[in-house]
């Protein structure tokens, strides 16, 4: 039993000790409105890390993931403009450049030998002048009601959980898919293989450029997705996506995967994403203002990091 | 004792600063627009951008010239829906006069510098009869529109210039007649002692720092509690994302009070979609915030920065041309309020969600489709 908690991820602990504190903090979080709020609001950074997940257990980071869900955002509301017949091409158009997004991502680093941390830094500066050009620096256009269902919709009057924001669903579906992609497939296991030993990964026959490519773009769907939804749940916004990305690194790495590659897993990712909104969430309450919360996530990244390395020494893994 | 000296003199030093840069809390500026909020101005109310308030006219008989005129603007930039709106509104005046032969125009893209040398190129250019200016920012344009009154008449118009040299400069009542405004209507109608939320899109923009200043002043008069001021950067989920951290915090919101209408709707929505009743948020004329607070039957109000200002430039810069005298100095416009009184008369489903009502536009040539309207 005792092994067993040892072993365990701690970062489920910590996000029980976070809910508690929460929940004597504030009782509006016991009501189903309240926590589903919360978790409407952790939704998409949640399935951003999931995506960031796959490029770190390959062994690369995608800074161009809040870019990207920026220009999601911008790019459905100029070319919707209010326009509902059009939402689901835009949708498709949208994933489509996710995916070409992530592709170019992998070729430049597998071809052109660049580090990924580099490729998409031009990547993101890449995309955000892109927005910034489309919409002239202002929000243009609008997002048409049926595609802000996704990030704002509330099914209501249900049984016991009595209130199912529609962003909480899309979360689940998206993280059972990219849970069932990393653990259950033989692409998982080629992802992790190359990410922690790249050399070994070739030459036991996994297509490193091919896999890098799926991994990409994963993290590249998962940001316009997560555009989705953060369009939906407030509409317009020329600066939706800044530091997302590094909010999703944060997450993956409070979930205990390995910067560099080959460990992590999809469930302990989503509780590290959990585990920001949640110190997000009481510092809130506690009445600390924006600047402070950005301190407070610098510096679980830096312990997250560390205490992953100690335990990580002490288990001798 | 020599602590509690320090200090005193430190706040002293610190409250004498700013004031001395620029003072966005001024009792006399206020009581001013106030006054002019109270008074009827002169002329016909069907056309109010060519209203004014008080009696004070610049001669401007020198300036008399045979036409047709060329008529040169200086835009500071079609950067936001407000300028755009605007700018749509002033082509289409331009358009309906005969007596202007060339309409040149120069969009410094929110640029000091580019403004700067924009004014030169036109007065080089030797071309213009008048020009008009909408500067970027105050201090650094006044040199360069000094130089331009010095060859021919200048009409300043939206923000201003330190220097008396325009033949006027055109404005609404102003900032803090927007604050009164909405702080007015918020201390009459939220319930007594209720936290208010005072939302703002960013820090240093005069037009902005006194719509916030006068709105605080009269809040806190009445007792209301302050609970916050917060900069959005305009920005709709920051908006929603905190106007959803302050009802979470506890806070029993009567009022959340904008500095502007464009991200009014997102604040809405926060209440909306955590299922509470929407308390009074204030707005501006967005047609979004409009029809929002028509469809949900809100009690609110919402001031204006009228766009329809810019029509009053060009008709200022041909009555000038013909020597006719114009209000000046100064040129205040009546600054509207919209309520639920008048509510109707300014929703239009036609028109796109970021246009703003009081454009003085309808029946211009080209509307609605030149502002975006079906």
């Amino acid at each position: 039993m005792m092994d067993r908690l040892k072993q365990m991820n701690p970062v489920f602990l910590v996000l029980l000790l976070l809910f508690v504190a929460i929940a004597i903090l504030s009782p509006y979080f016991l009501q189903p409105t309240g926590y589903m709020n919360f978790l409407k609001r952790a939704a998409p950074i949640a399935i951003l890390a999931v995506g960031q997940l796959y490029v770190i257990n390959s062994g690369g980071f995608d800074l161009s993931a809040g870019a990207l869900v920026t220009l999601t955002v911008i790019g459905s509301s100029i070319l919707l403009d209010g326009e509902a017949s059009a939402t689901w091409w835009v949708i498709l158009a949208m994933l489509g450049v996710g995916v070409t997004v992530g592709t170019v991502n992998a070729l430049v680093v597998s071809w052109l030998r660049v580090p990924s941390i580099i490729a998409t830094l031009g990547m993101m500066i890449t995309l955000s002048g892109i927005a910034l050009t489309w919409s002239g620096g202002a929000p243009r256009g609008y997002l048409p009601e049926n595609f802000r269902f996704f990030g704002r919709f509330l099914i209501k009057d249900l049984p016991l959980i009595k209130i199912l924001p529609v962003a909480v669903i899309v979360m689940i579906v998206v993280c059972a898919l990219l849970w069932w992609l990393m653990h259950r497939t033989n692409y998982g296991k080629r992802l992790i293989a190359m990410g922690d030993n790249p050399k070994a990964a070739l030459l036991a026959g996994v297509p490193l450029t091919q896999t890098r490519i799926v991994a990409f773009a994963m993290s590249s769907i998962s940001a316009v997705i997560a555009g989705i939804l953060l369009g939906g749940f407030a509409g317009v916004s020329t600066d939706v996506g800044v530091g997302l990305e590094l909010q999703a690194i944060t997450a993956a790495v409070i979930g205990g995967a390995q910067l560099l590659g080959g460990r992590g897993t999809v469930g302990a990712t989503i509780a590290g994403a959990l585990v920001l909104q949640a110190m997000f969430t009481l510092l809130n309450i506690l009445g600390f203002p924006k600047p402070v919360r950005d301190v407070v996530q610098g510096l679980i990244l830096i312990s997250a990091v560390v205490i992953a390395g100690y335990r990580r020494r002490r288990s001798g893994g | 004792m020599i602590n509690k000296f320090t200090a005193t003199a430190l706040t002293a030093l610190v409250v004498a600063l700013p004031a001395q840069a620029q003072n966005f809390d001024d009792p006399a500026e206020f009581a001013k627009q106030k006054d002019m909020l109270g008074a009827t101005a002169n002329g016909p109310a069907e056309t109010p951008w060519l209203q004014h308030y008080g009696d004070v006219m610049a001669d401007t008989s020198s300036f008399k010239k045979d036409g047709p005129h060329t008529i040169c603007f200086s835009n500071a930039g079609v950067n936001n829906p407000w300028r755009v709106v605007g700018w749509n509104t002033m082509q289409a005046e331009v358009e309906q006069h005969d007596a202007i032969a060339d309409f040149v125009v120069t969009d410094a893209e929110g640029s000091d510098d580019k403004q700067i040398a924009d004014i030169e190129d036109l007065l080089a250019g030797g071309t213009c009869d008048a020009l008009i200016v909408s500067p970027n920012t105050t201090a650094a344009l006044t040199p360069a529109v000094e130089k331009a009154c010095e060859q021919l008449p200048v009409i300043v118009f939206d923000r201003g210039v330190n220097t008396d040299c325009p033949v006027t400069f055109i404005k609404p009542v102003g900032g803090y007649g927007f604050g009164i405004q909405s702080g007015e209507f918020i201390a009459a109608n939220a319930p007594e002692g209720s936290d208010i939320l005072m939302l703002r899109i960013l820090p240093g923009v005069d037009v902005l720092e006194t719509r916030y200043s006068a709105a605080k002043r009269i809040l806190e008069d009445a007792g209301l509690n302050i609970v916050g001021a917060e900069f959005t950067d305009g920005d709709r989920a920051k908006t929603k994302a905190i106007v959803e951290d302050y009802i979470q915090r506890g806070n029993q919101l009567g009022a959340v009070w904008m500095d502007a209408g464009a991200t009014s709707v997102a604040a809405i929505e926060a209440f909306e979609d955590m299922g509470l009743d929407v308390p009074i948020v204030t707005g501006e004329d967005q047609q979004d915030f409009l029809q929002k607070w028509q469809e949900i039957g809100m009690n609110t109000i919402a001031p204006t920065y009228p766009t329809y200002q810019w029509r009053t430039p060009i008709l200022a810069a041909l009555k000038v041309l013909d020597g006719e005298a114009i209000p000046g100095p100064e040129w205040n416009l009546p600054q509207p309020a919209i309520t639920n009184d008048n509510l109707a008369d300014f929703v239009n489903s036609a028109m796109p969600p970021l246009h703003y009502a009081a454009c003085g536009c309808e029946g211009m040539p080209g509307y609605p489709e030149r502002w975006g309207g079906k």
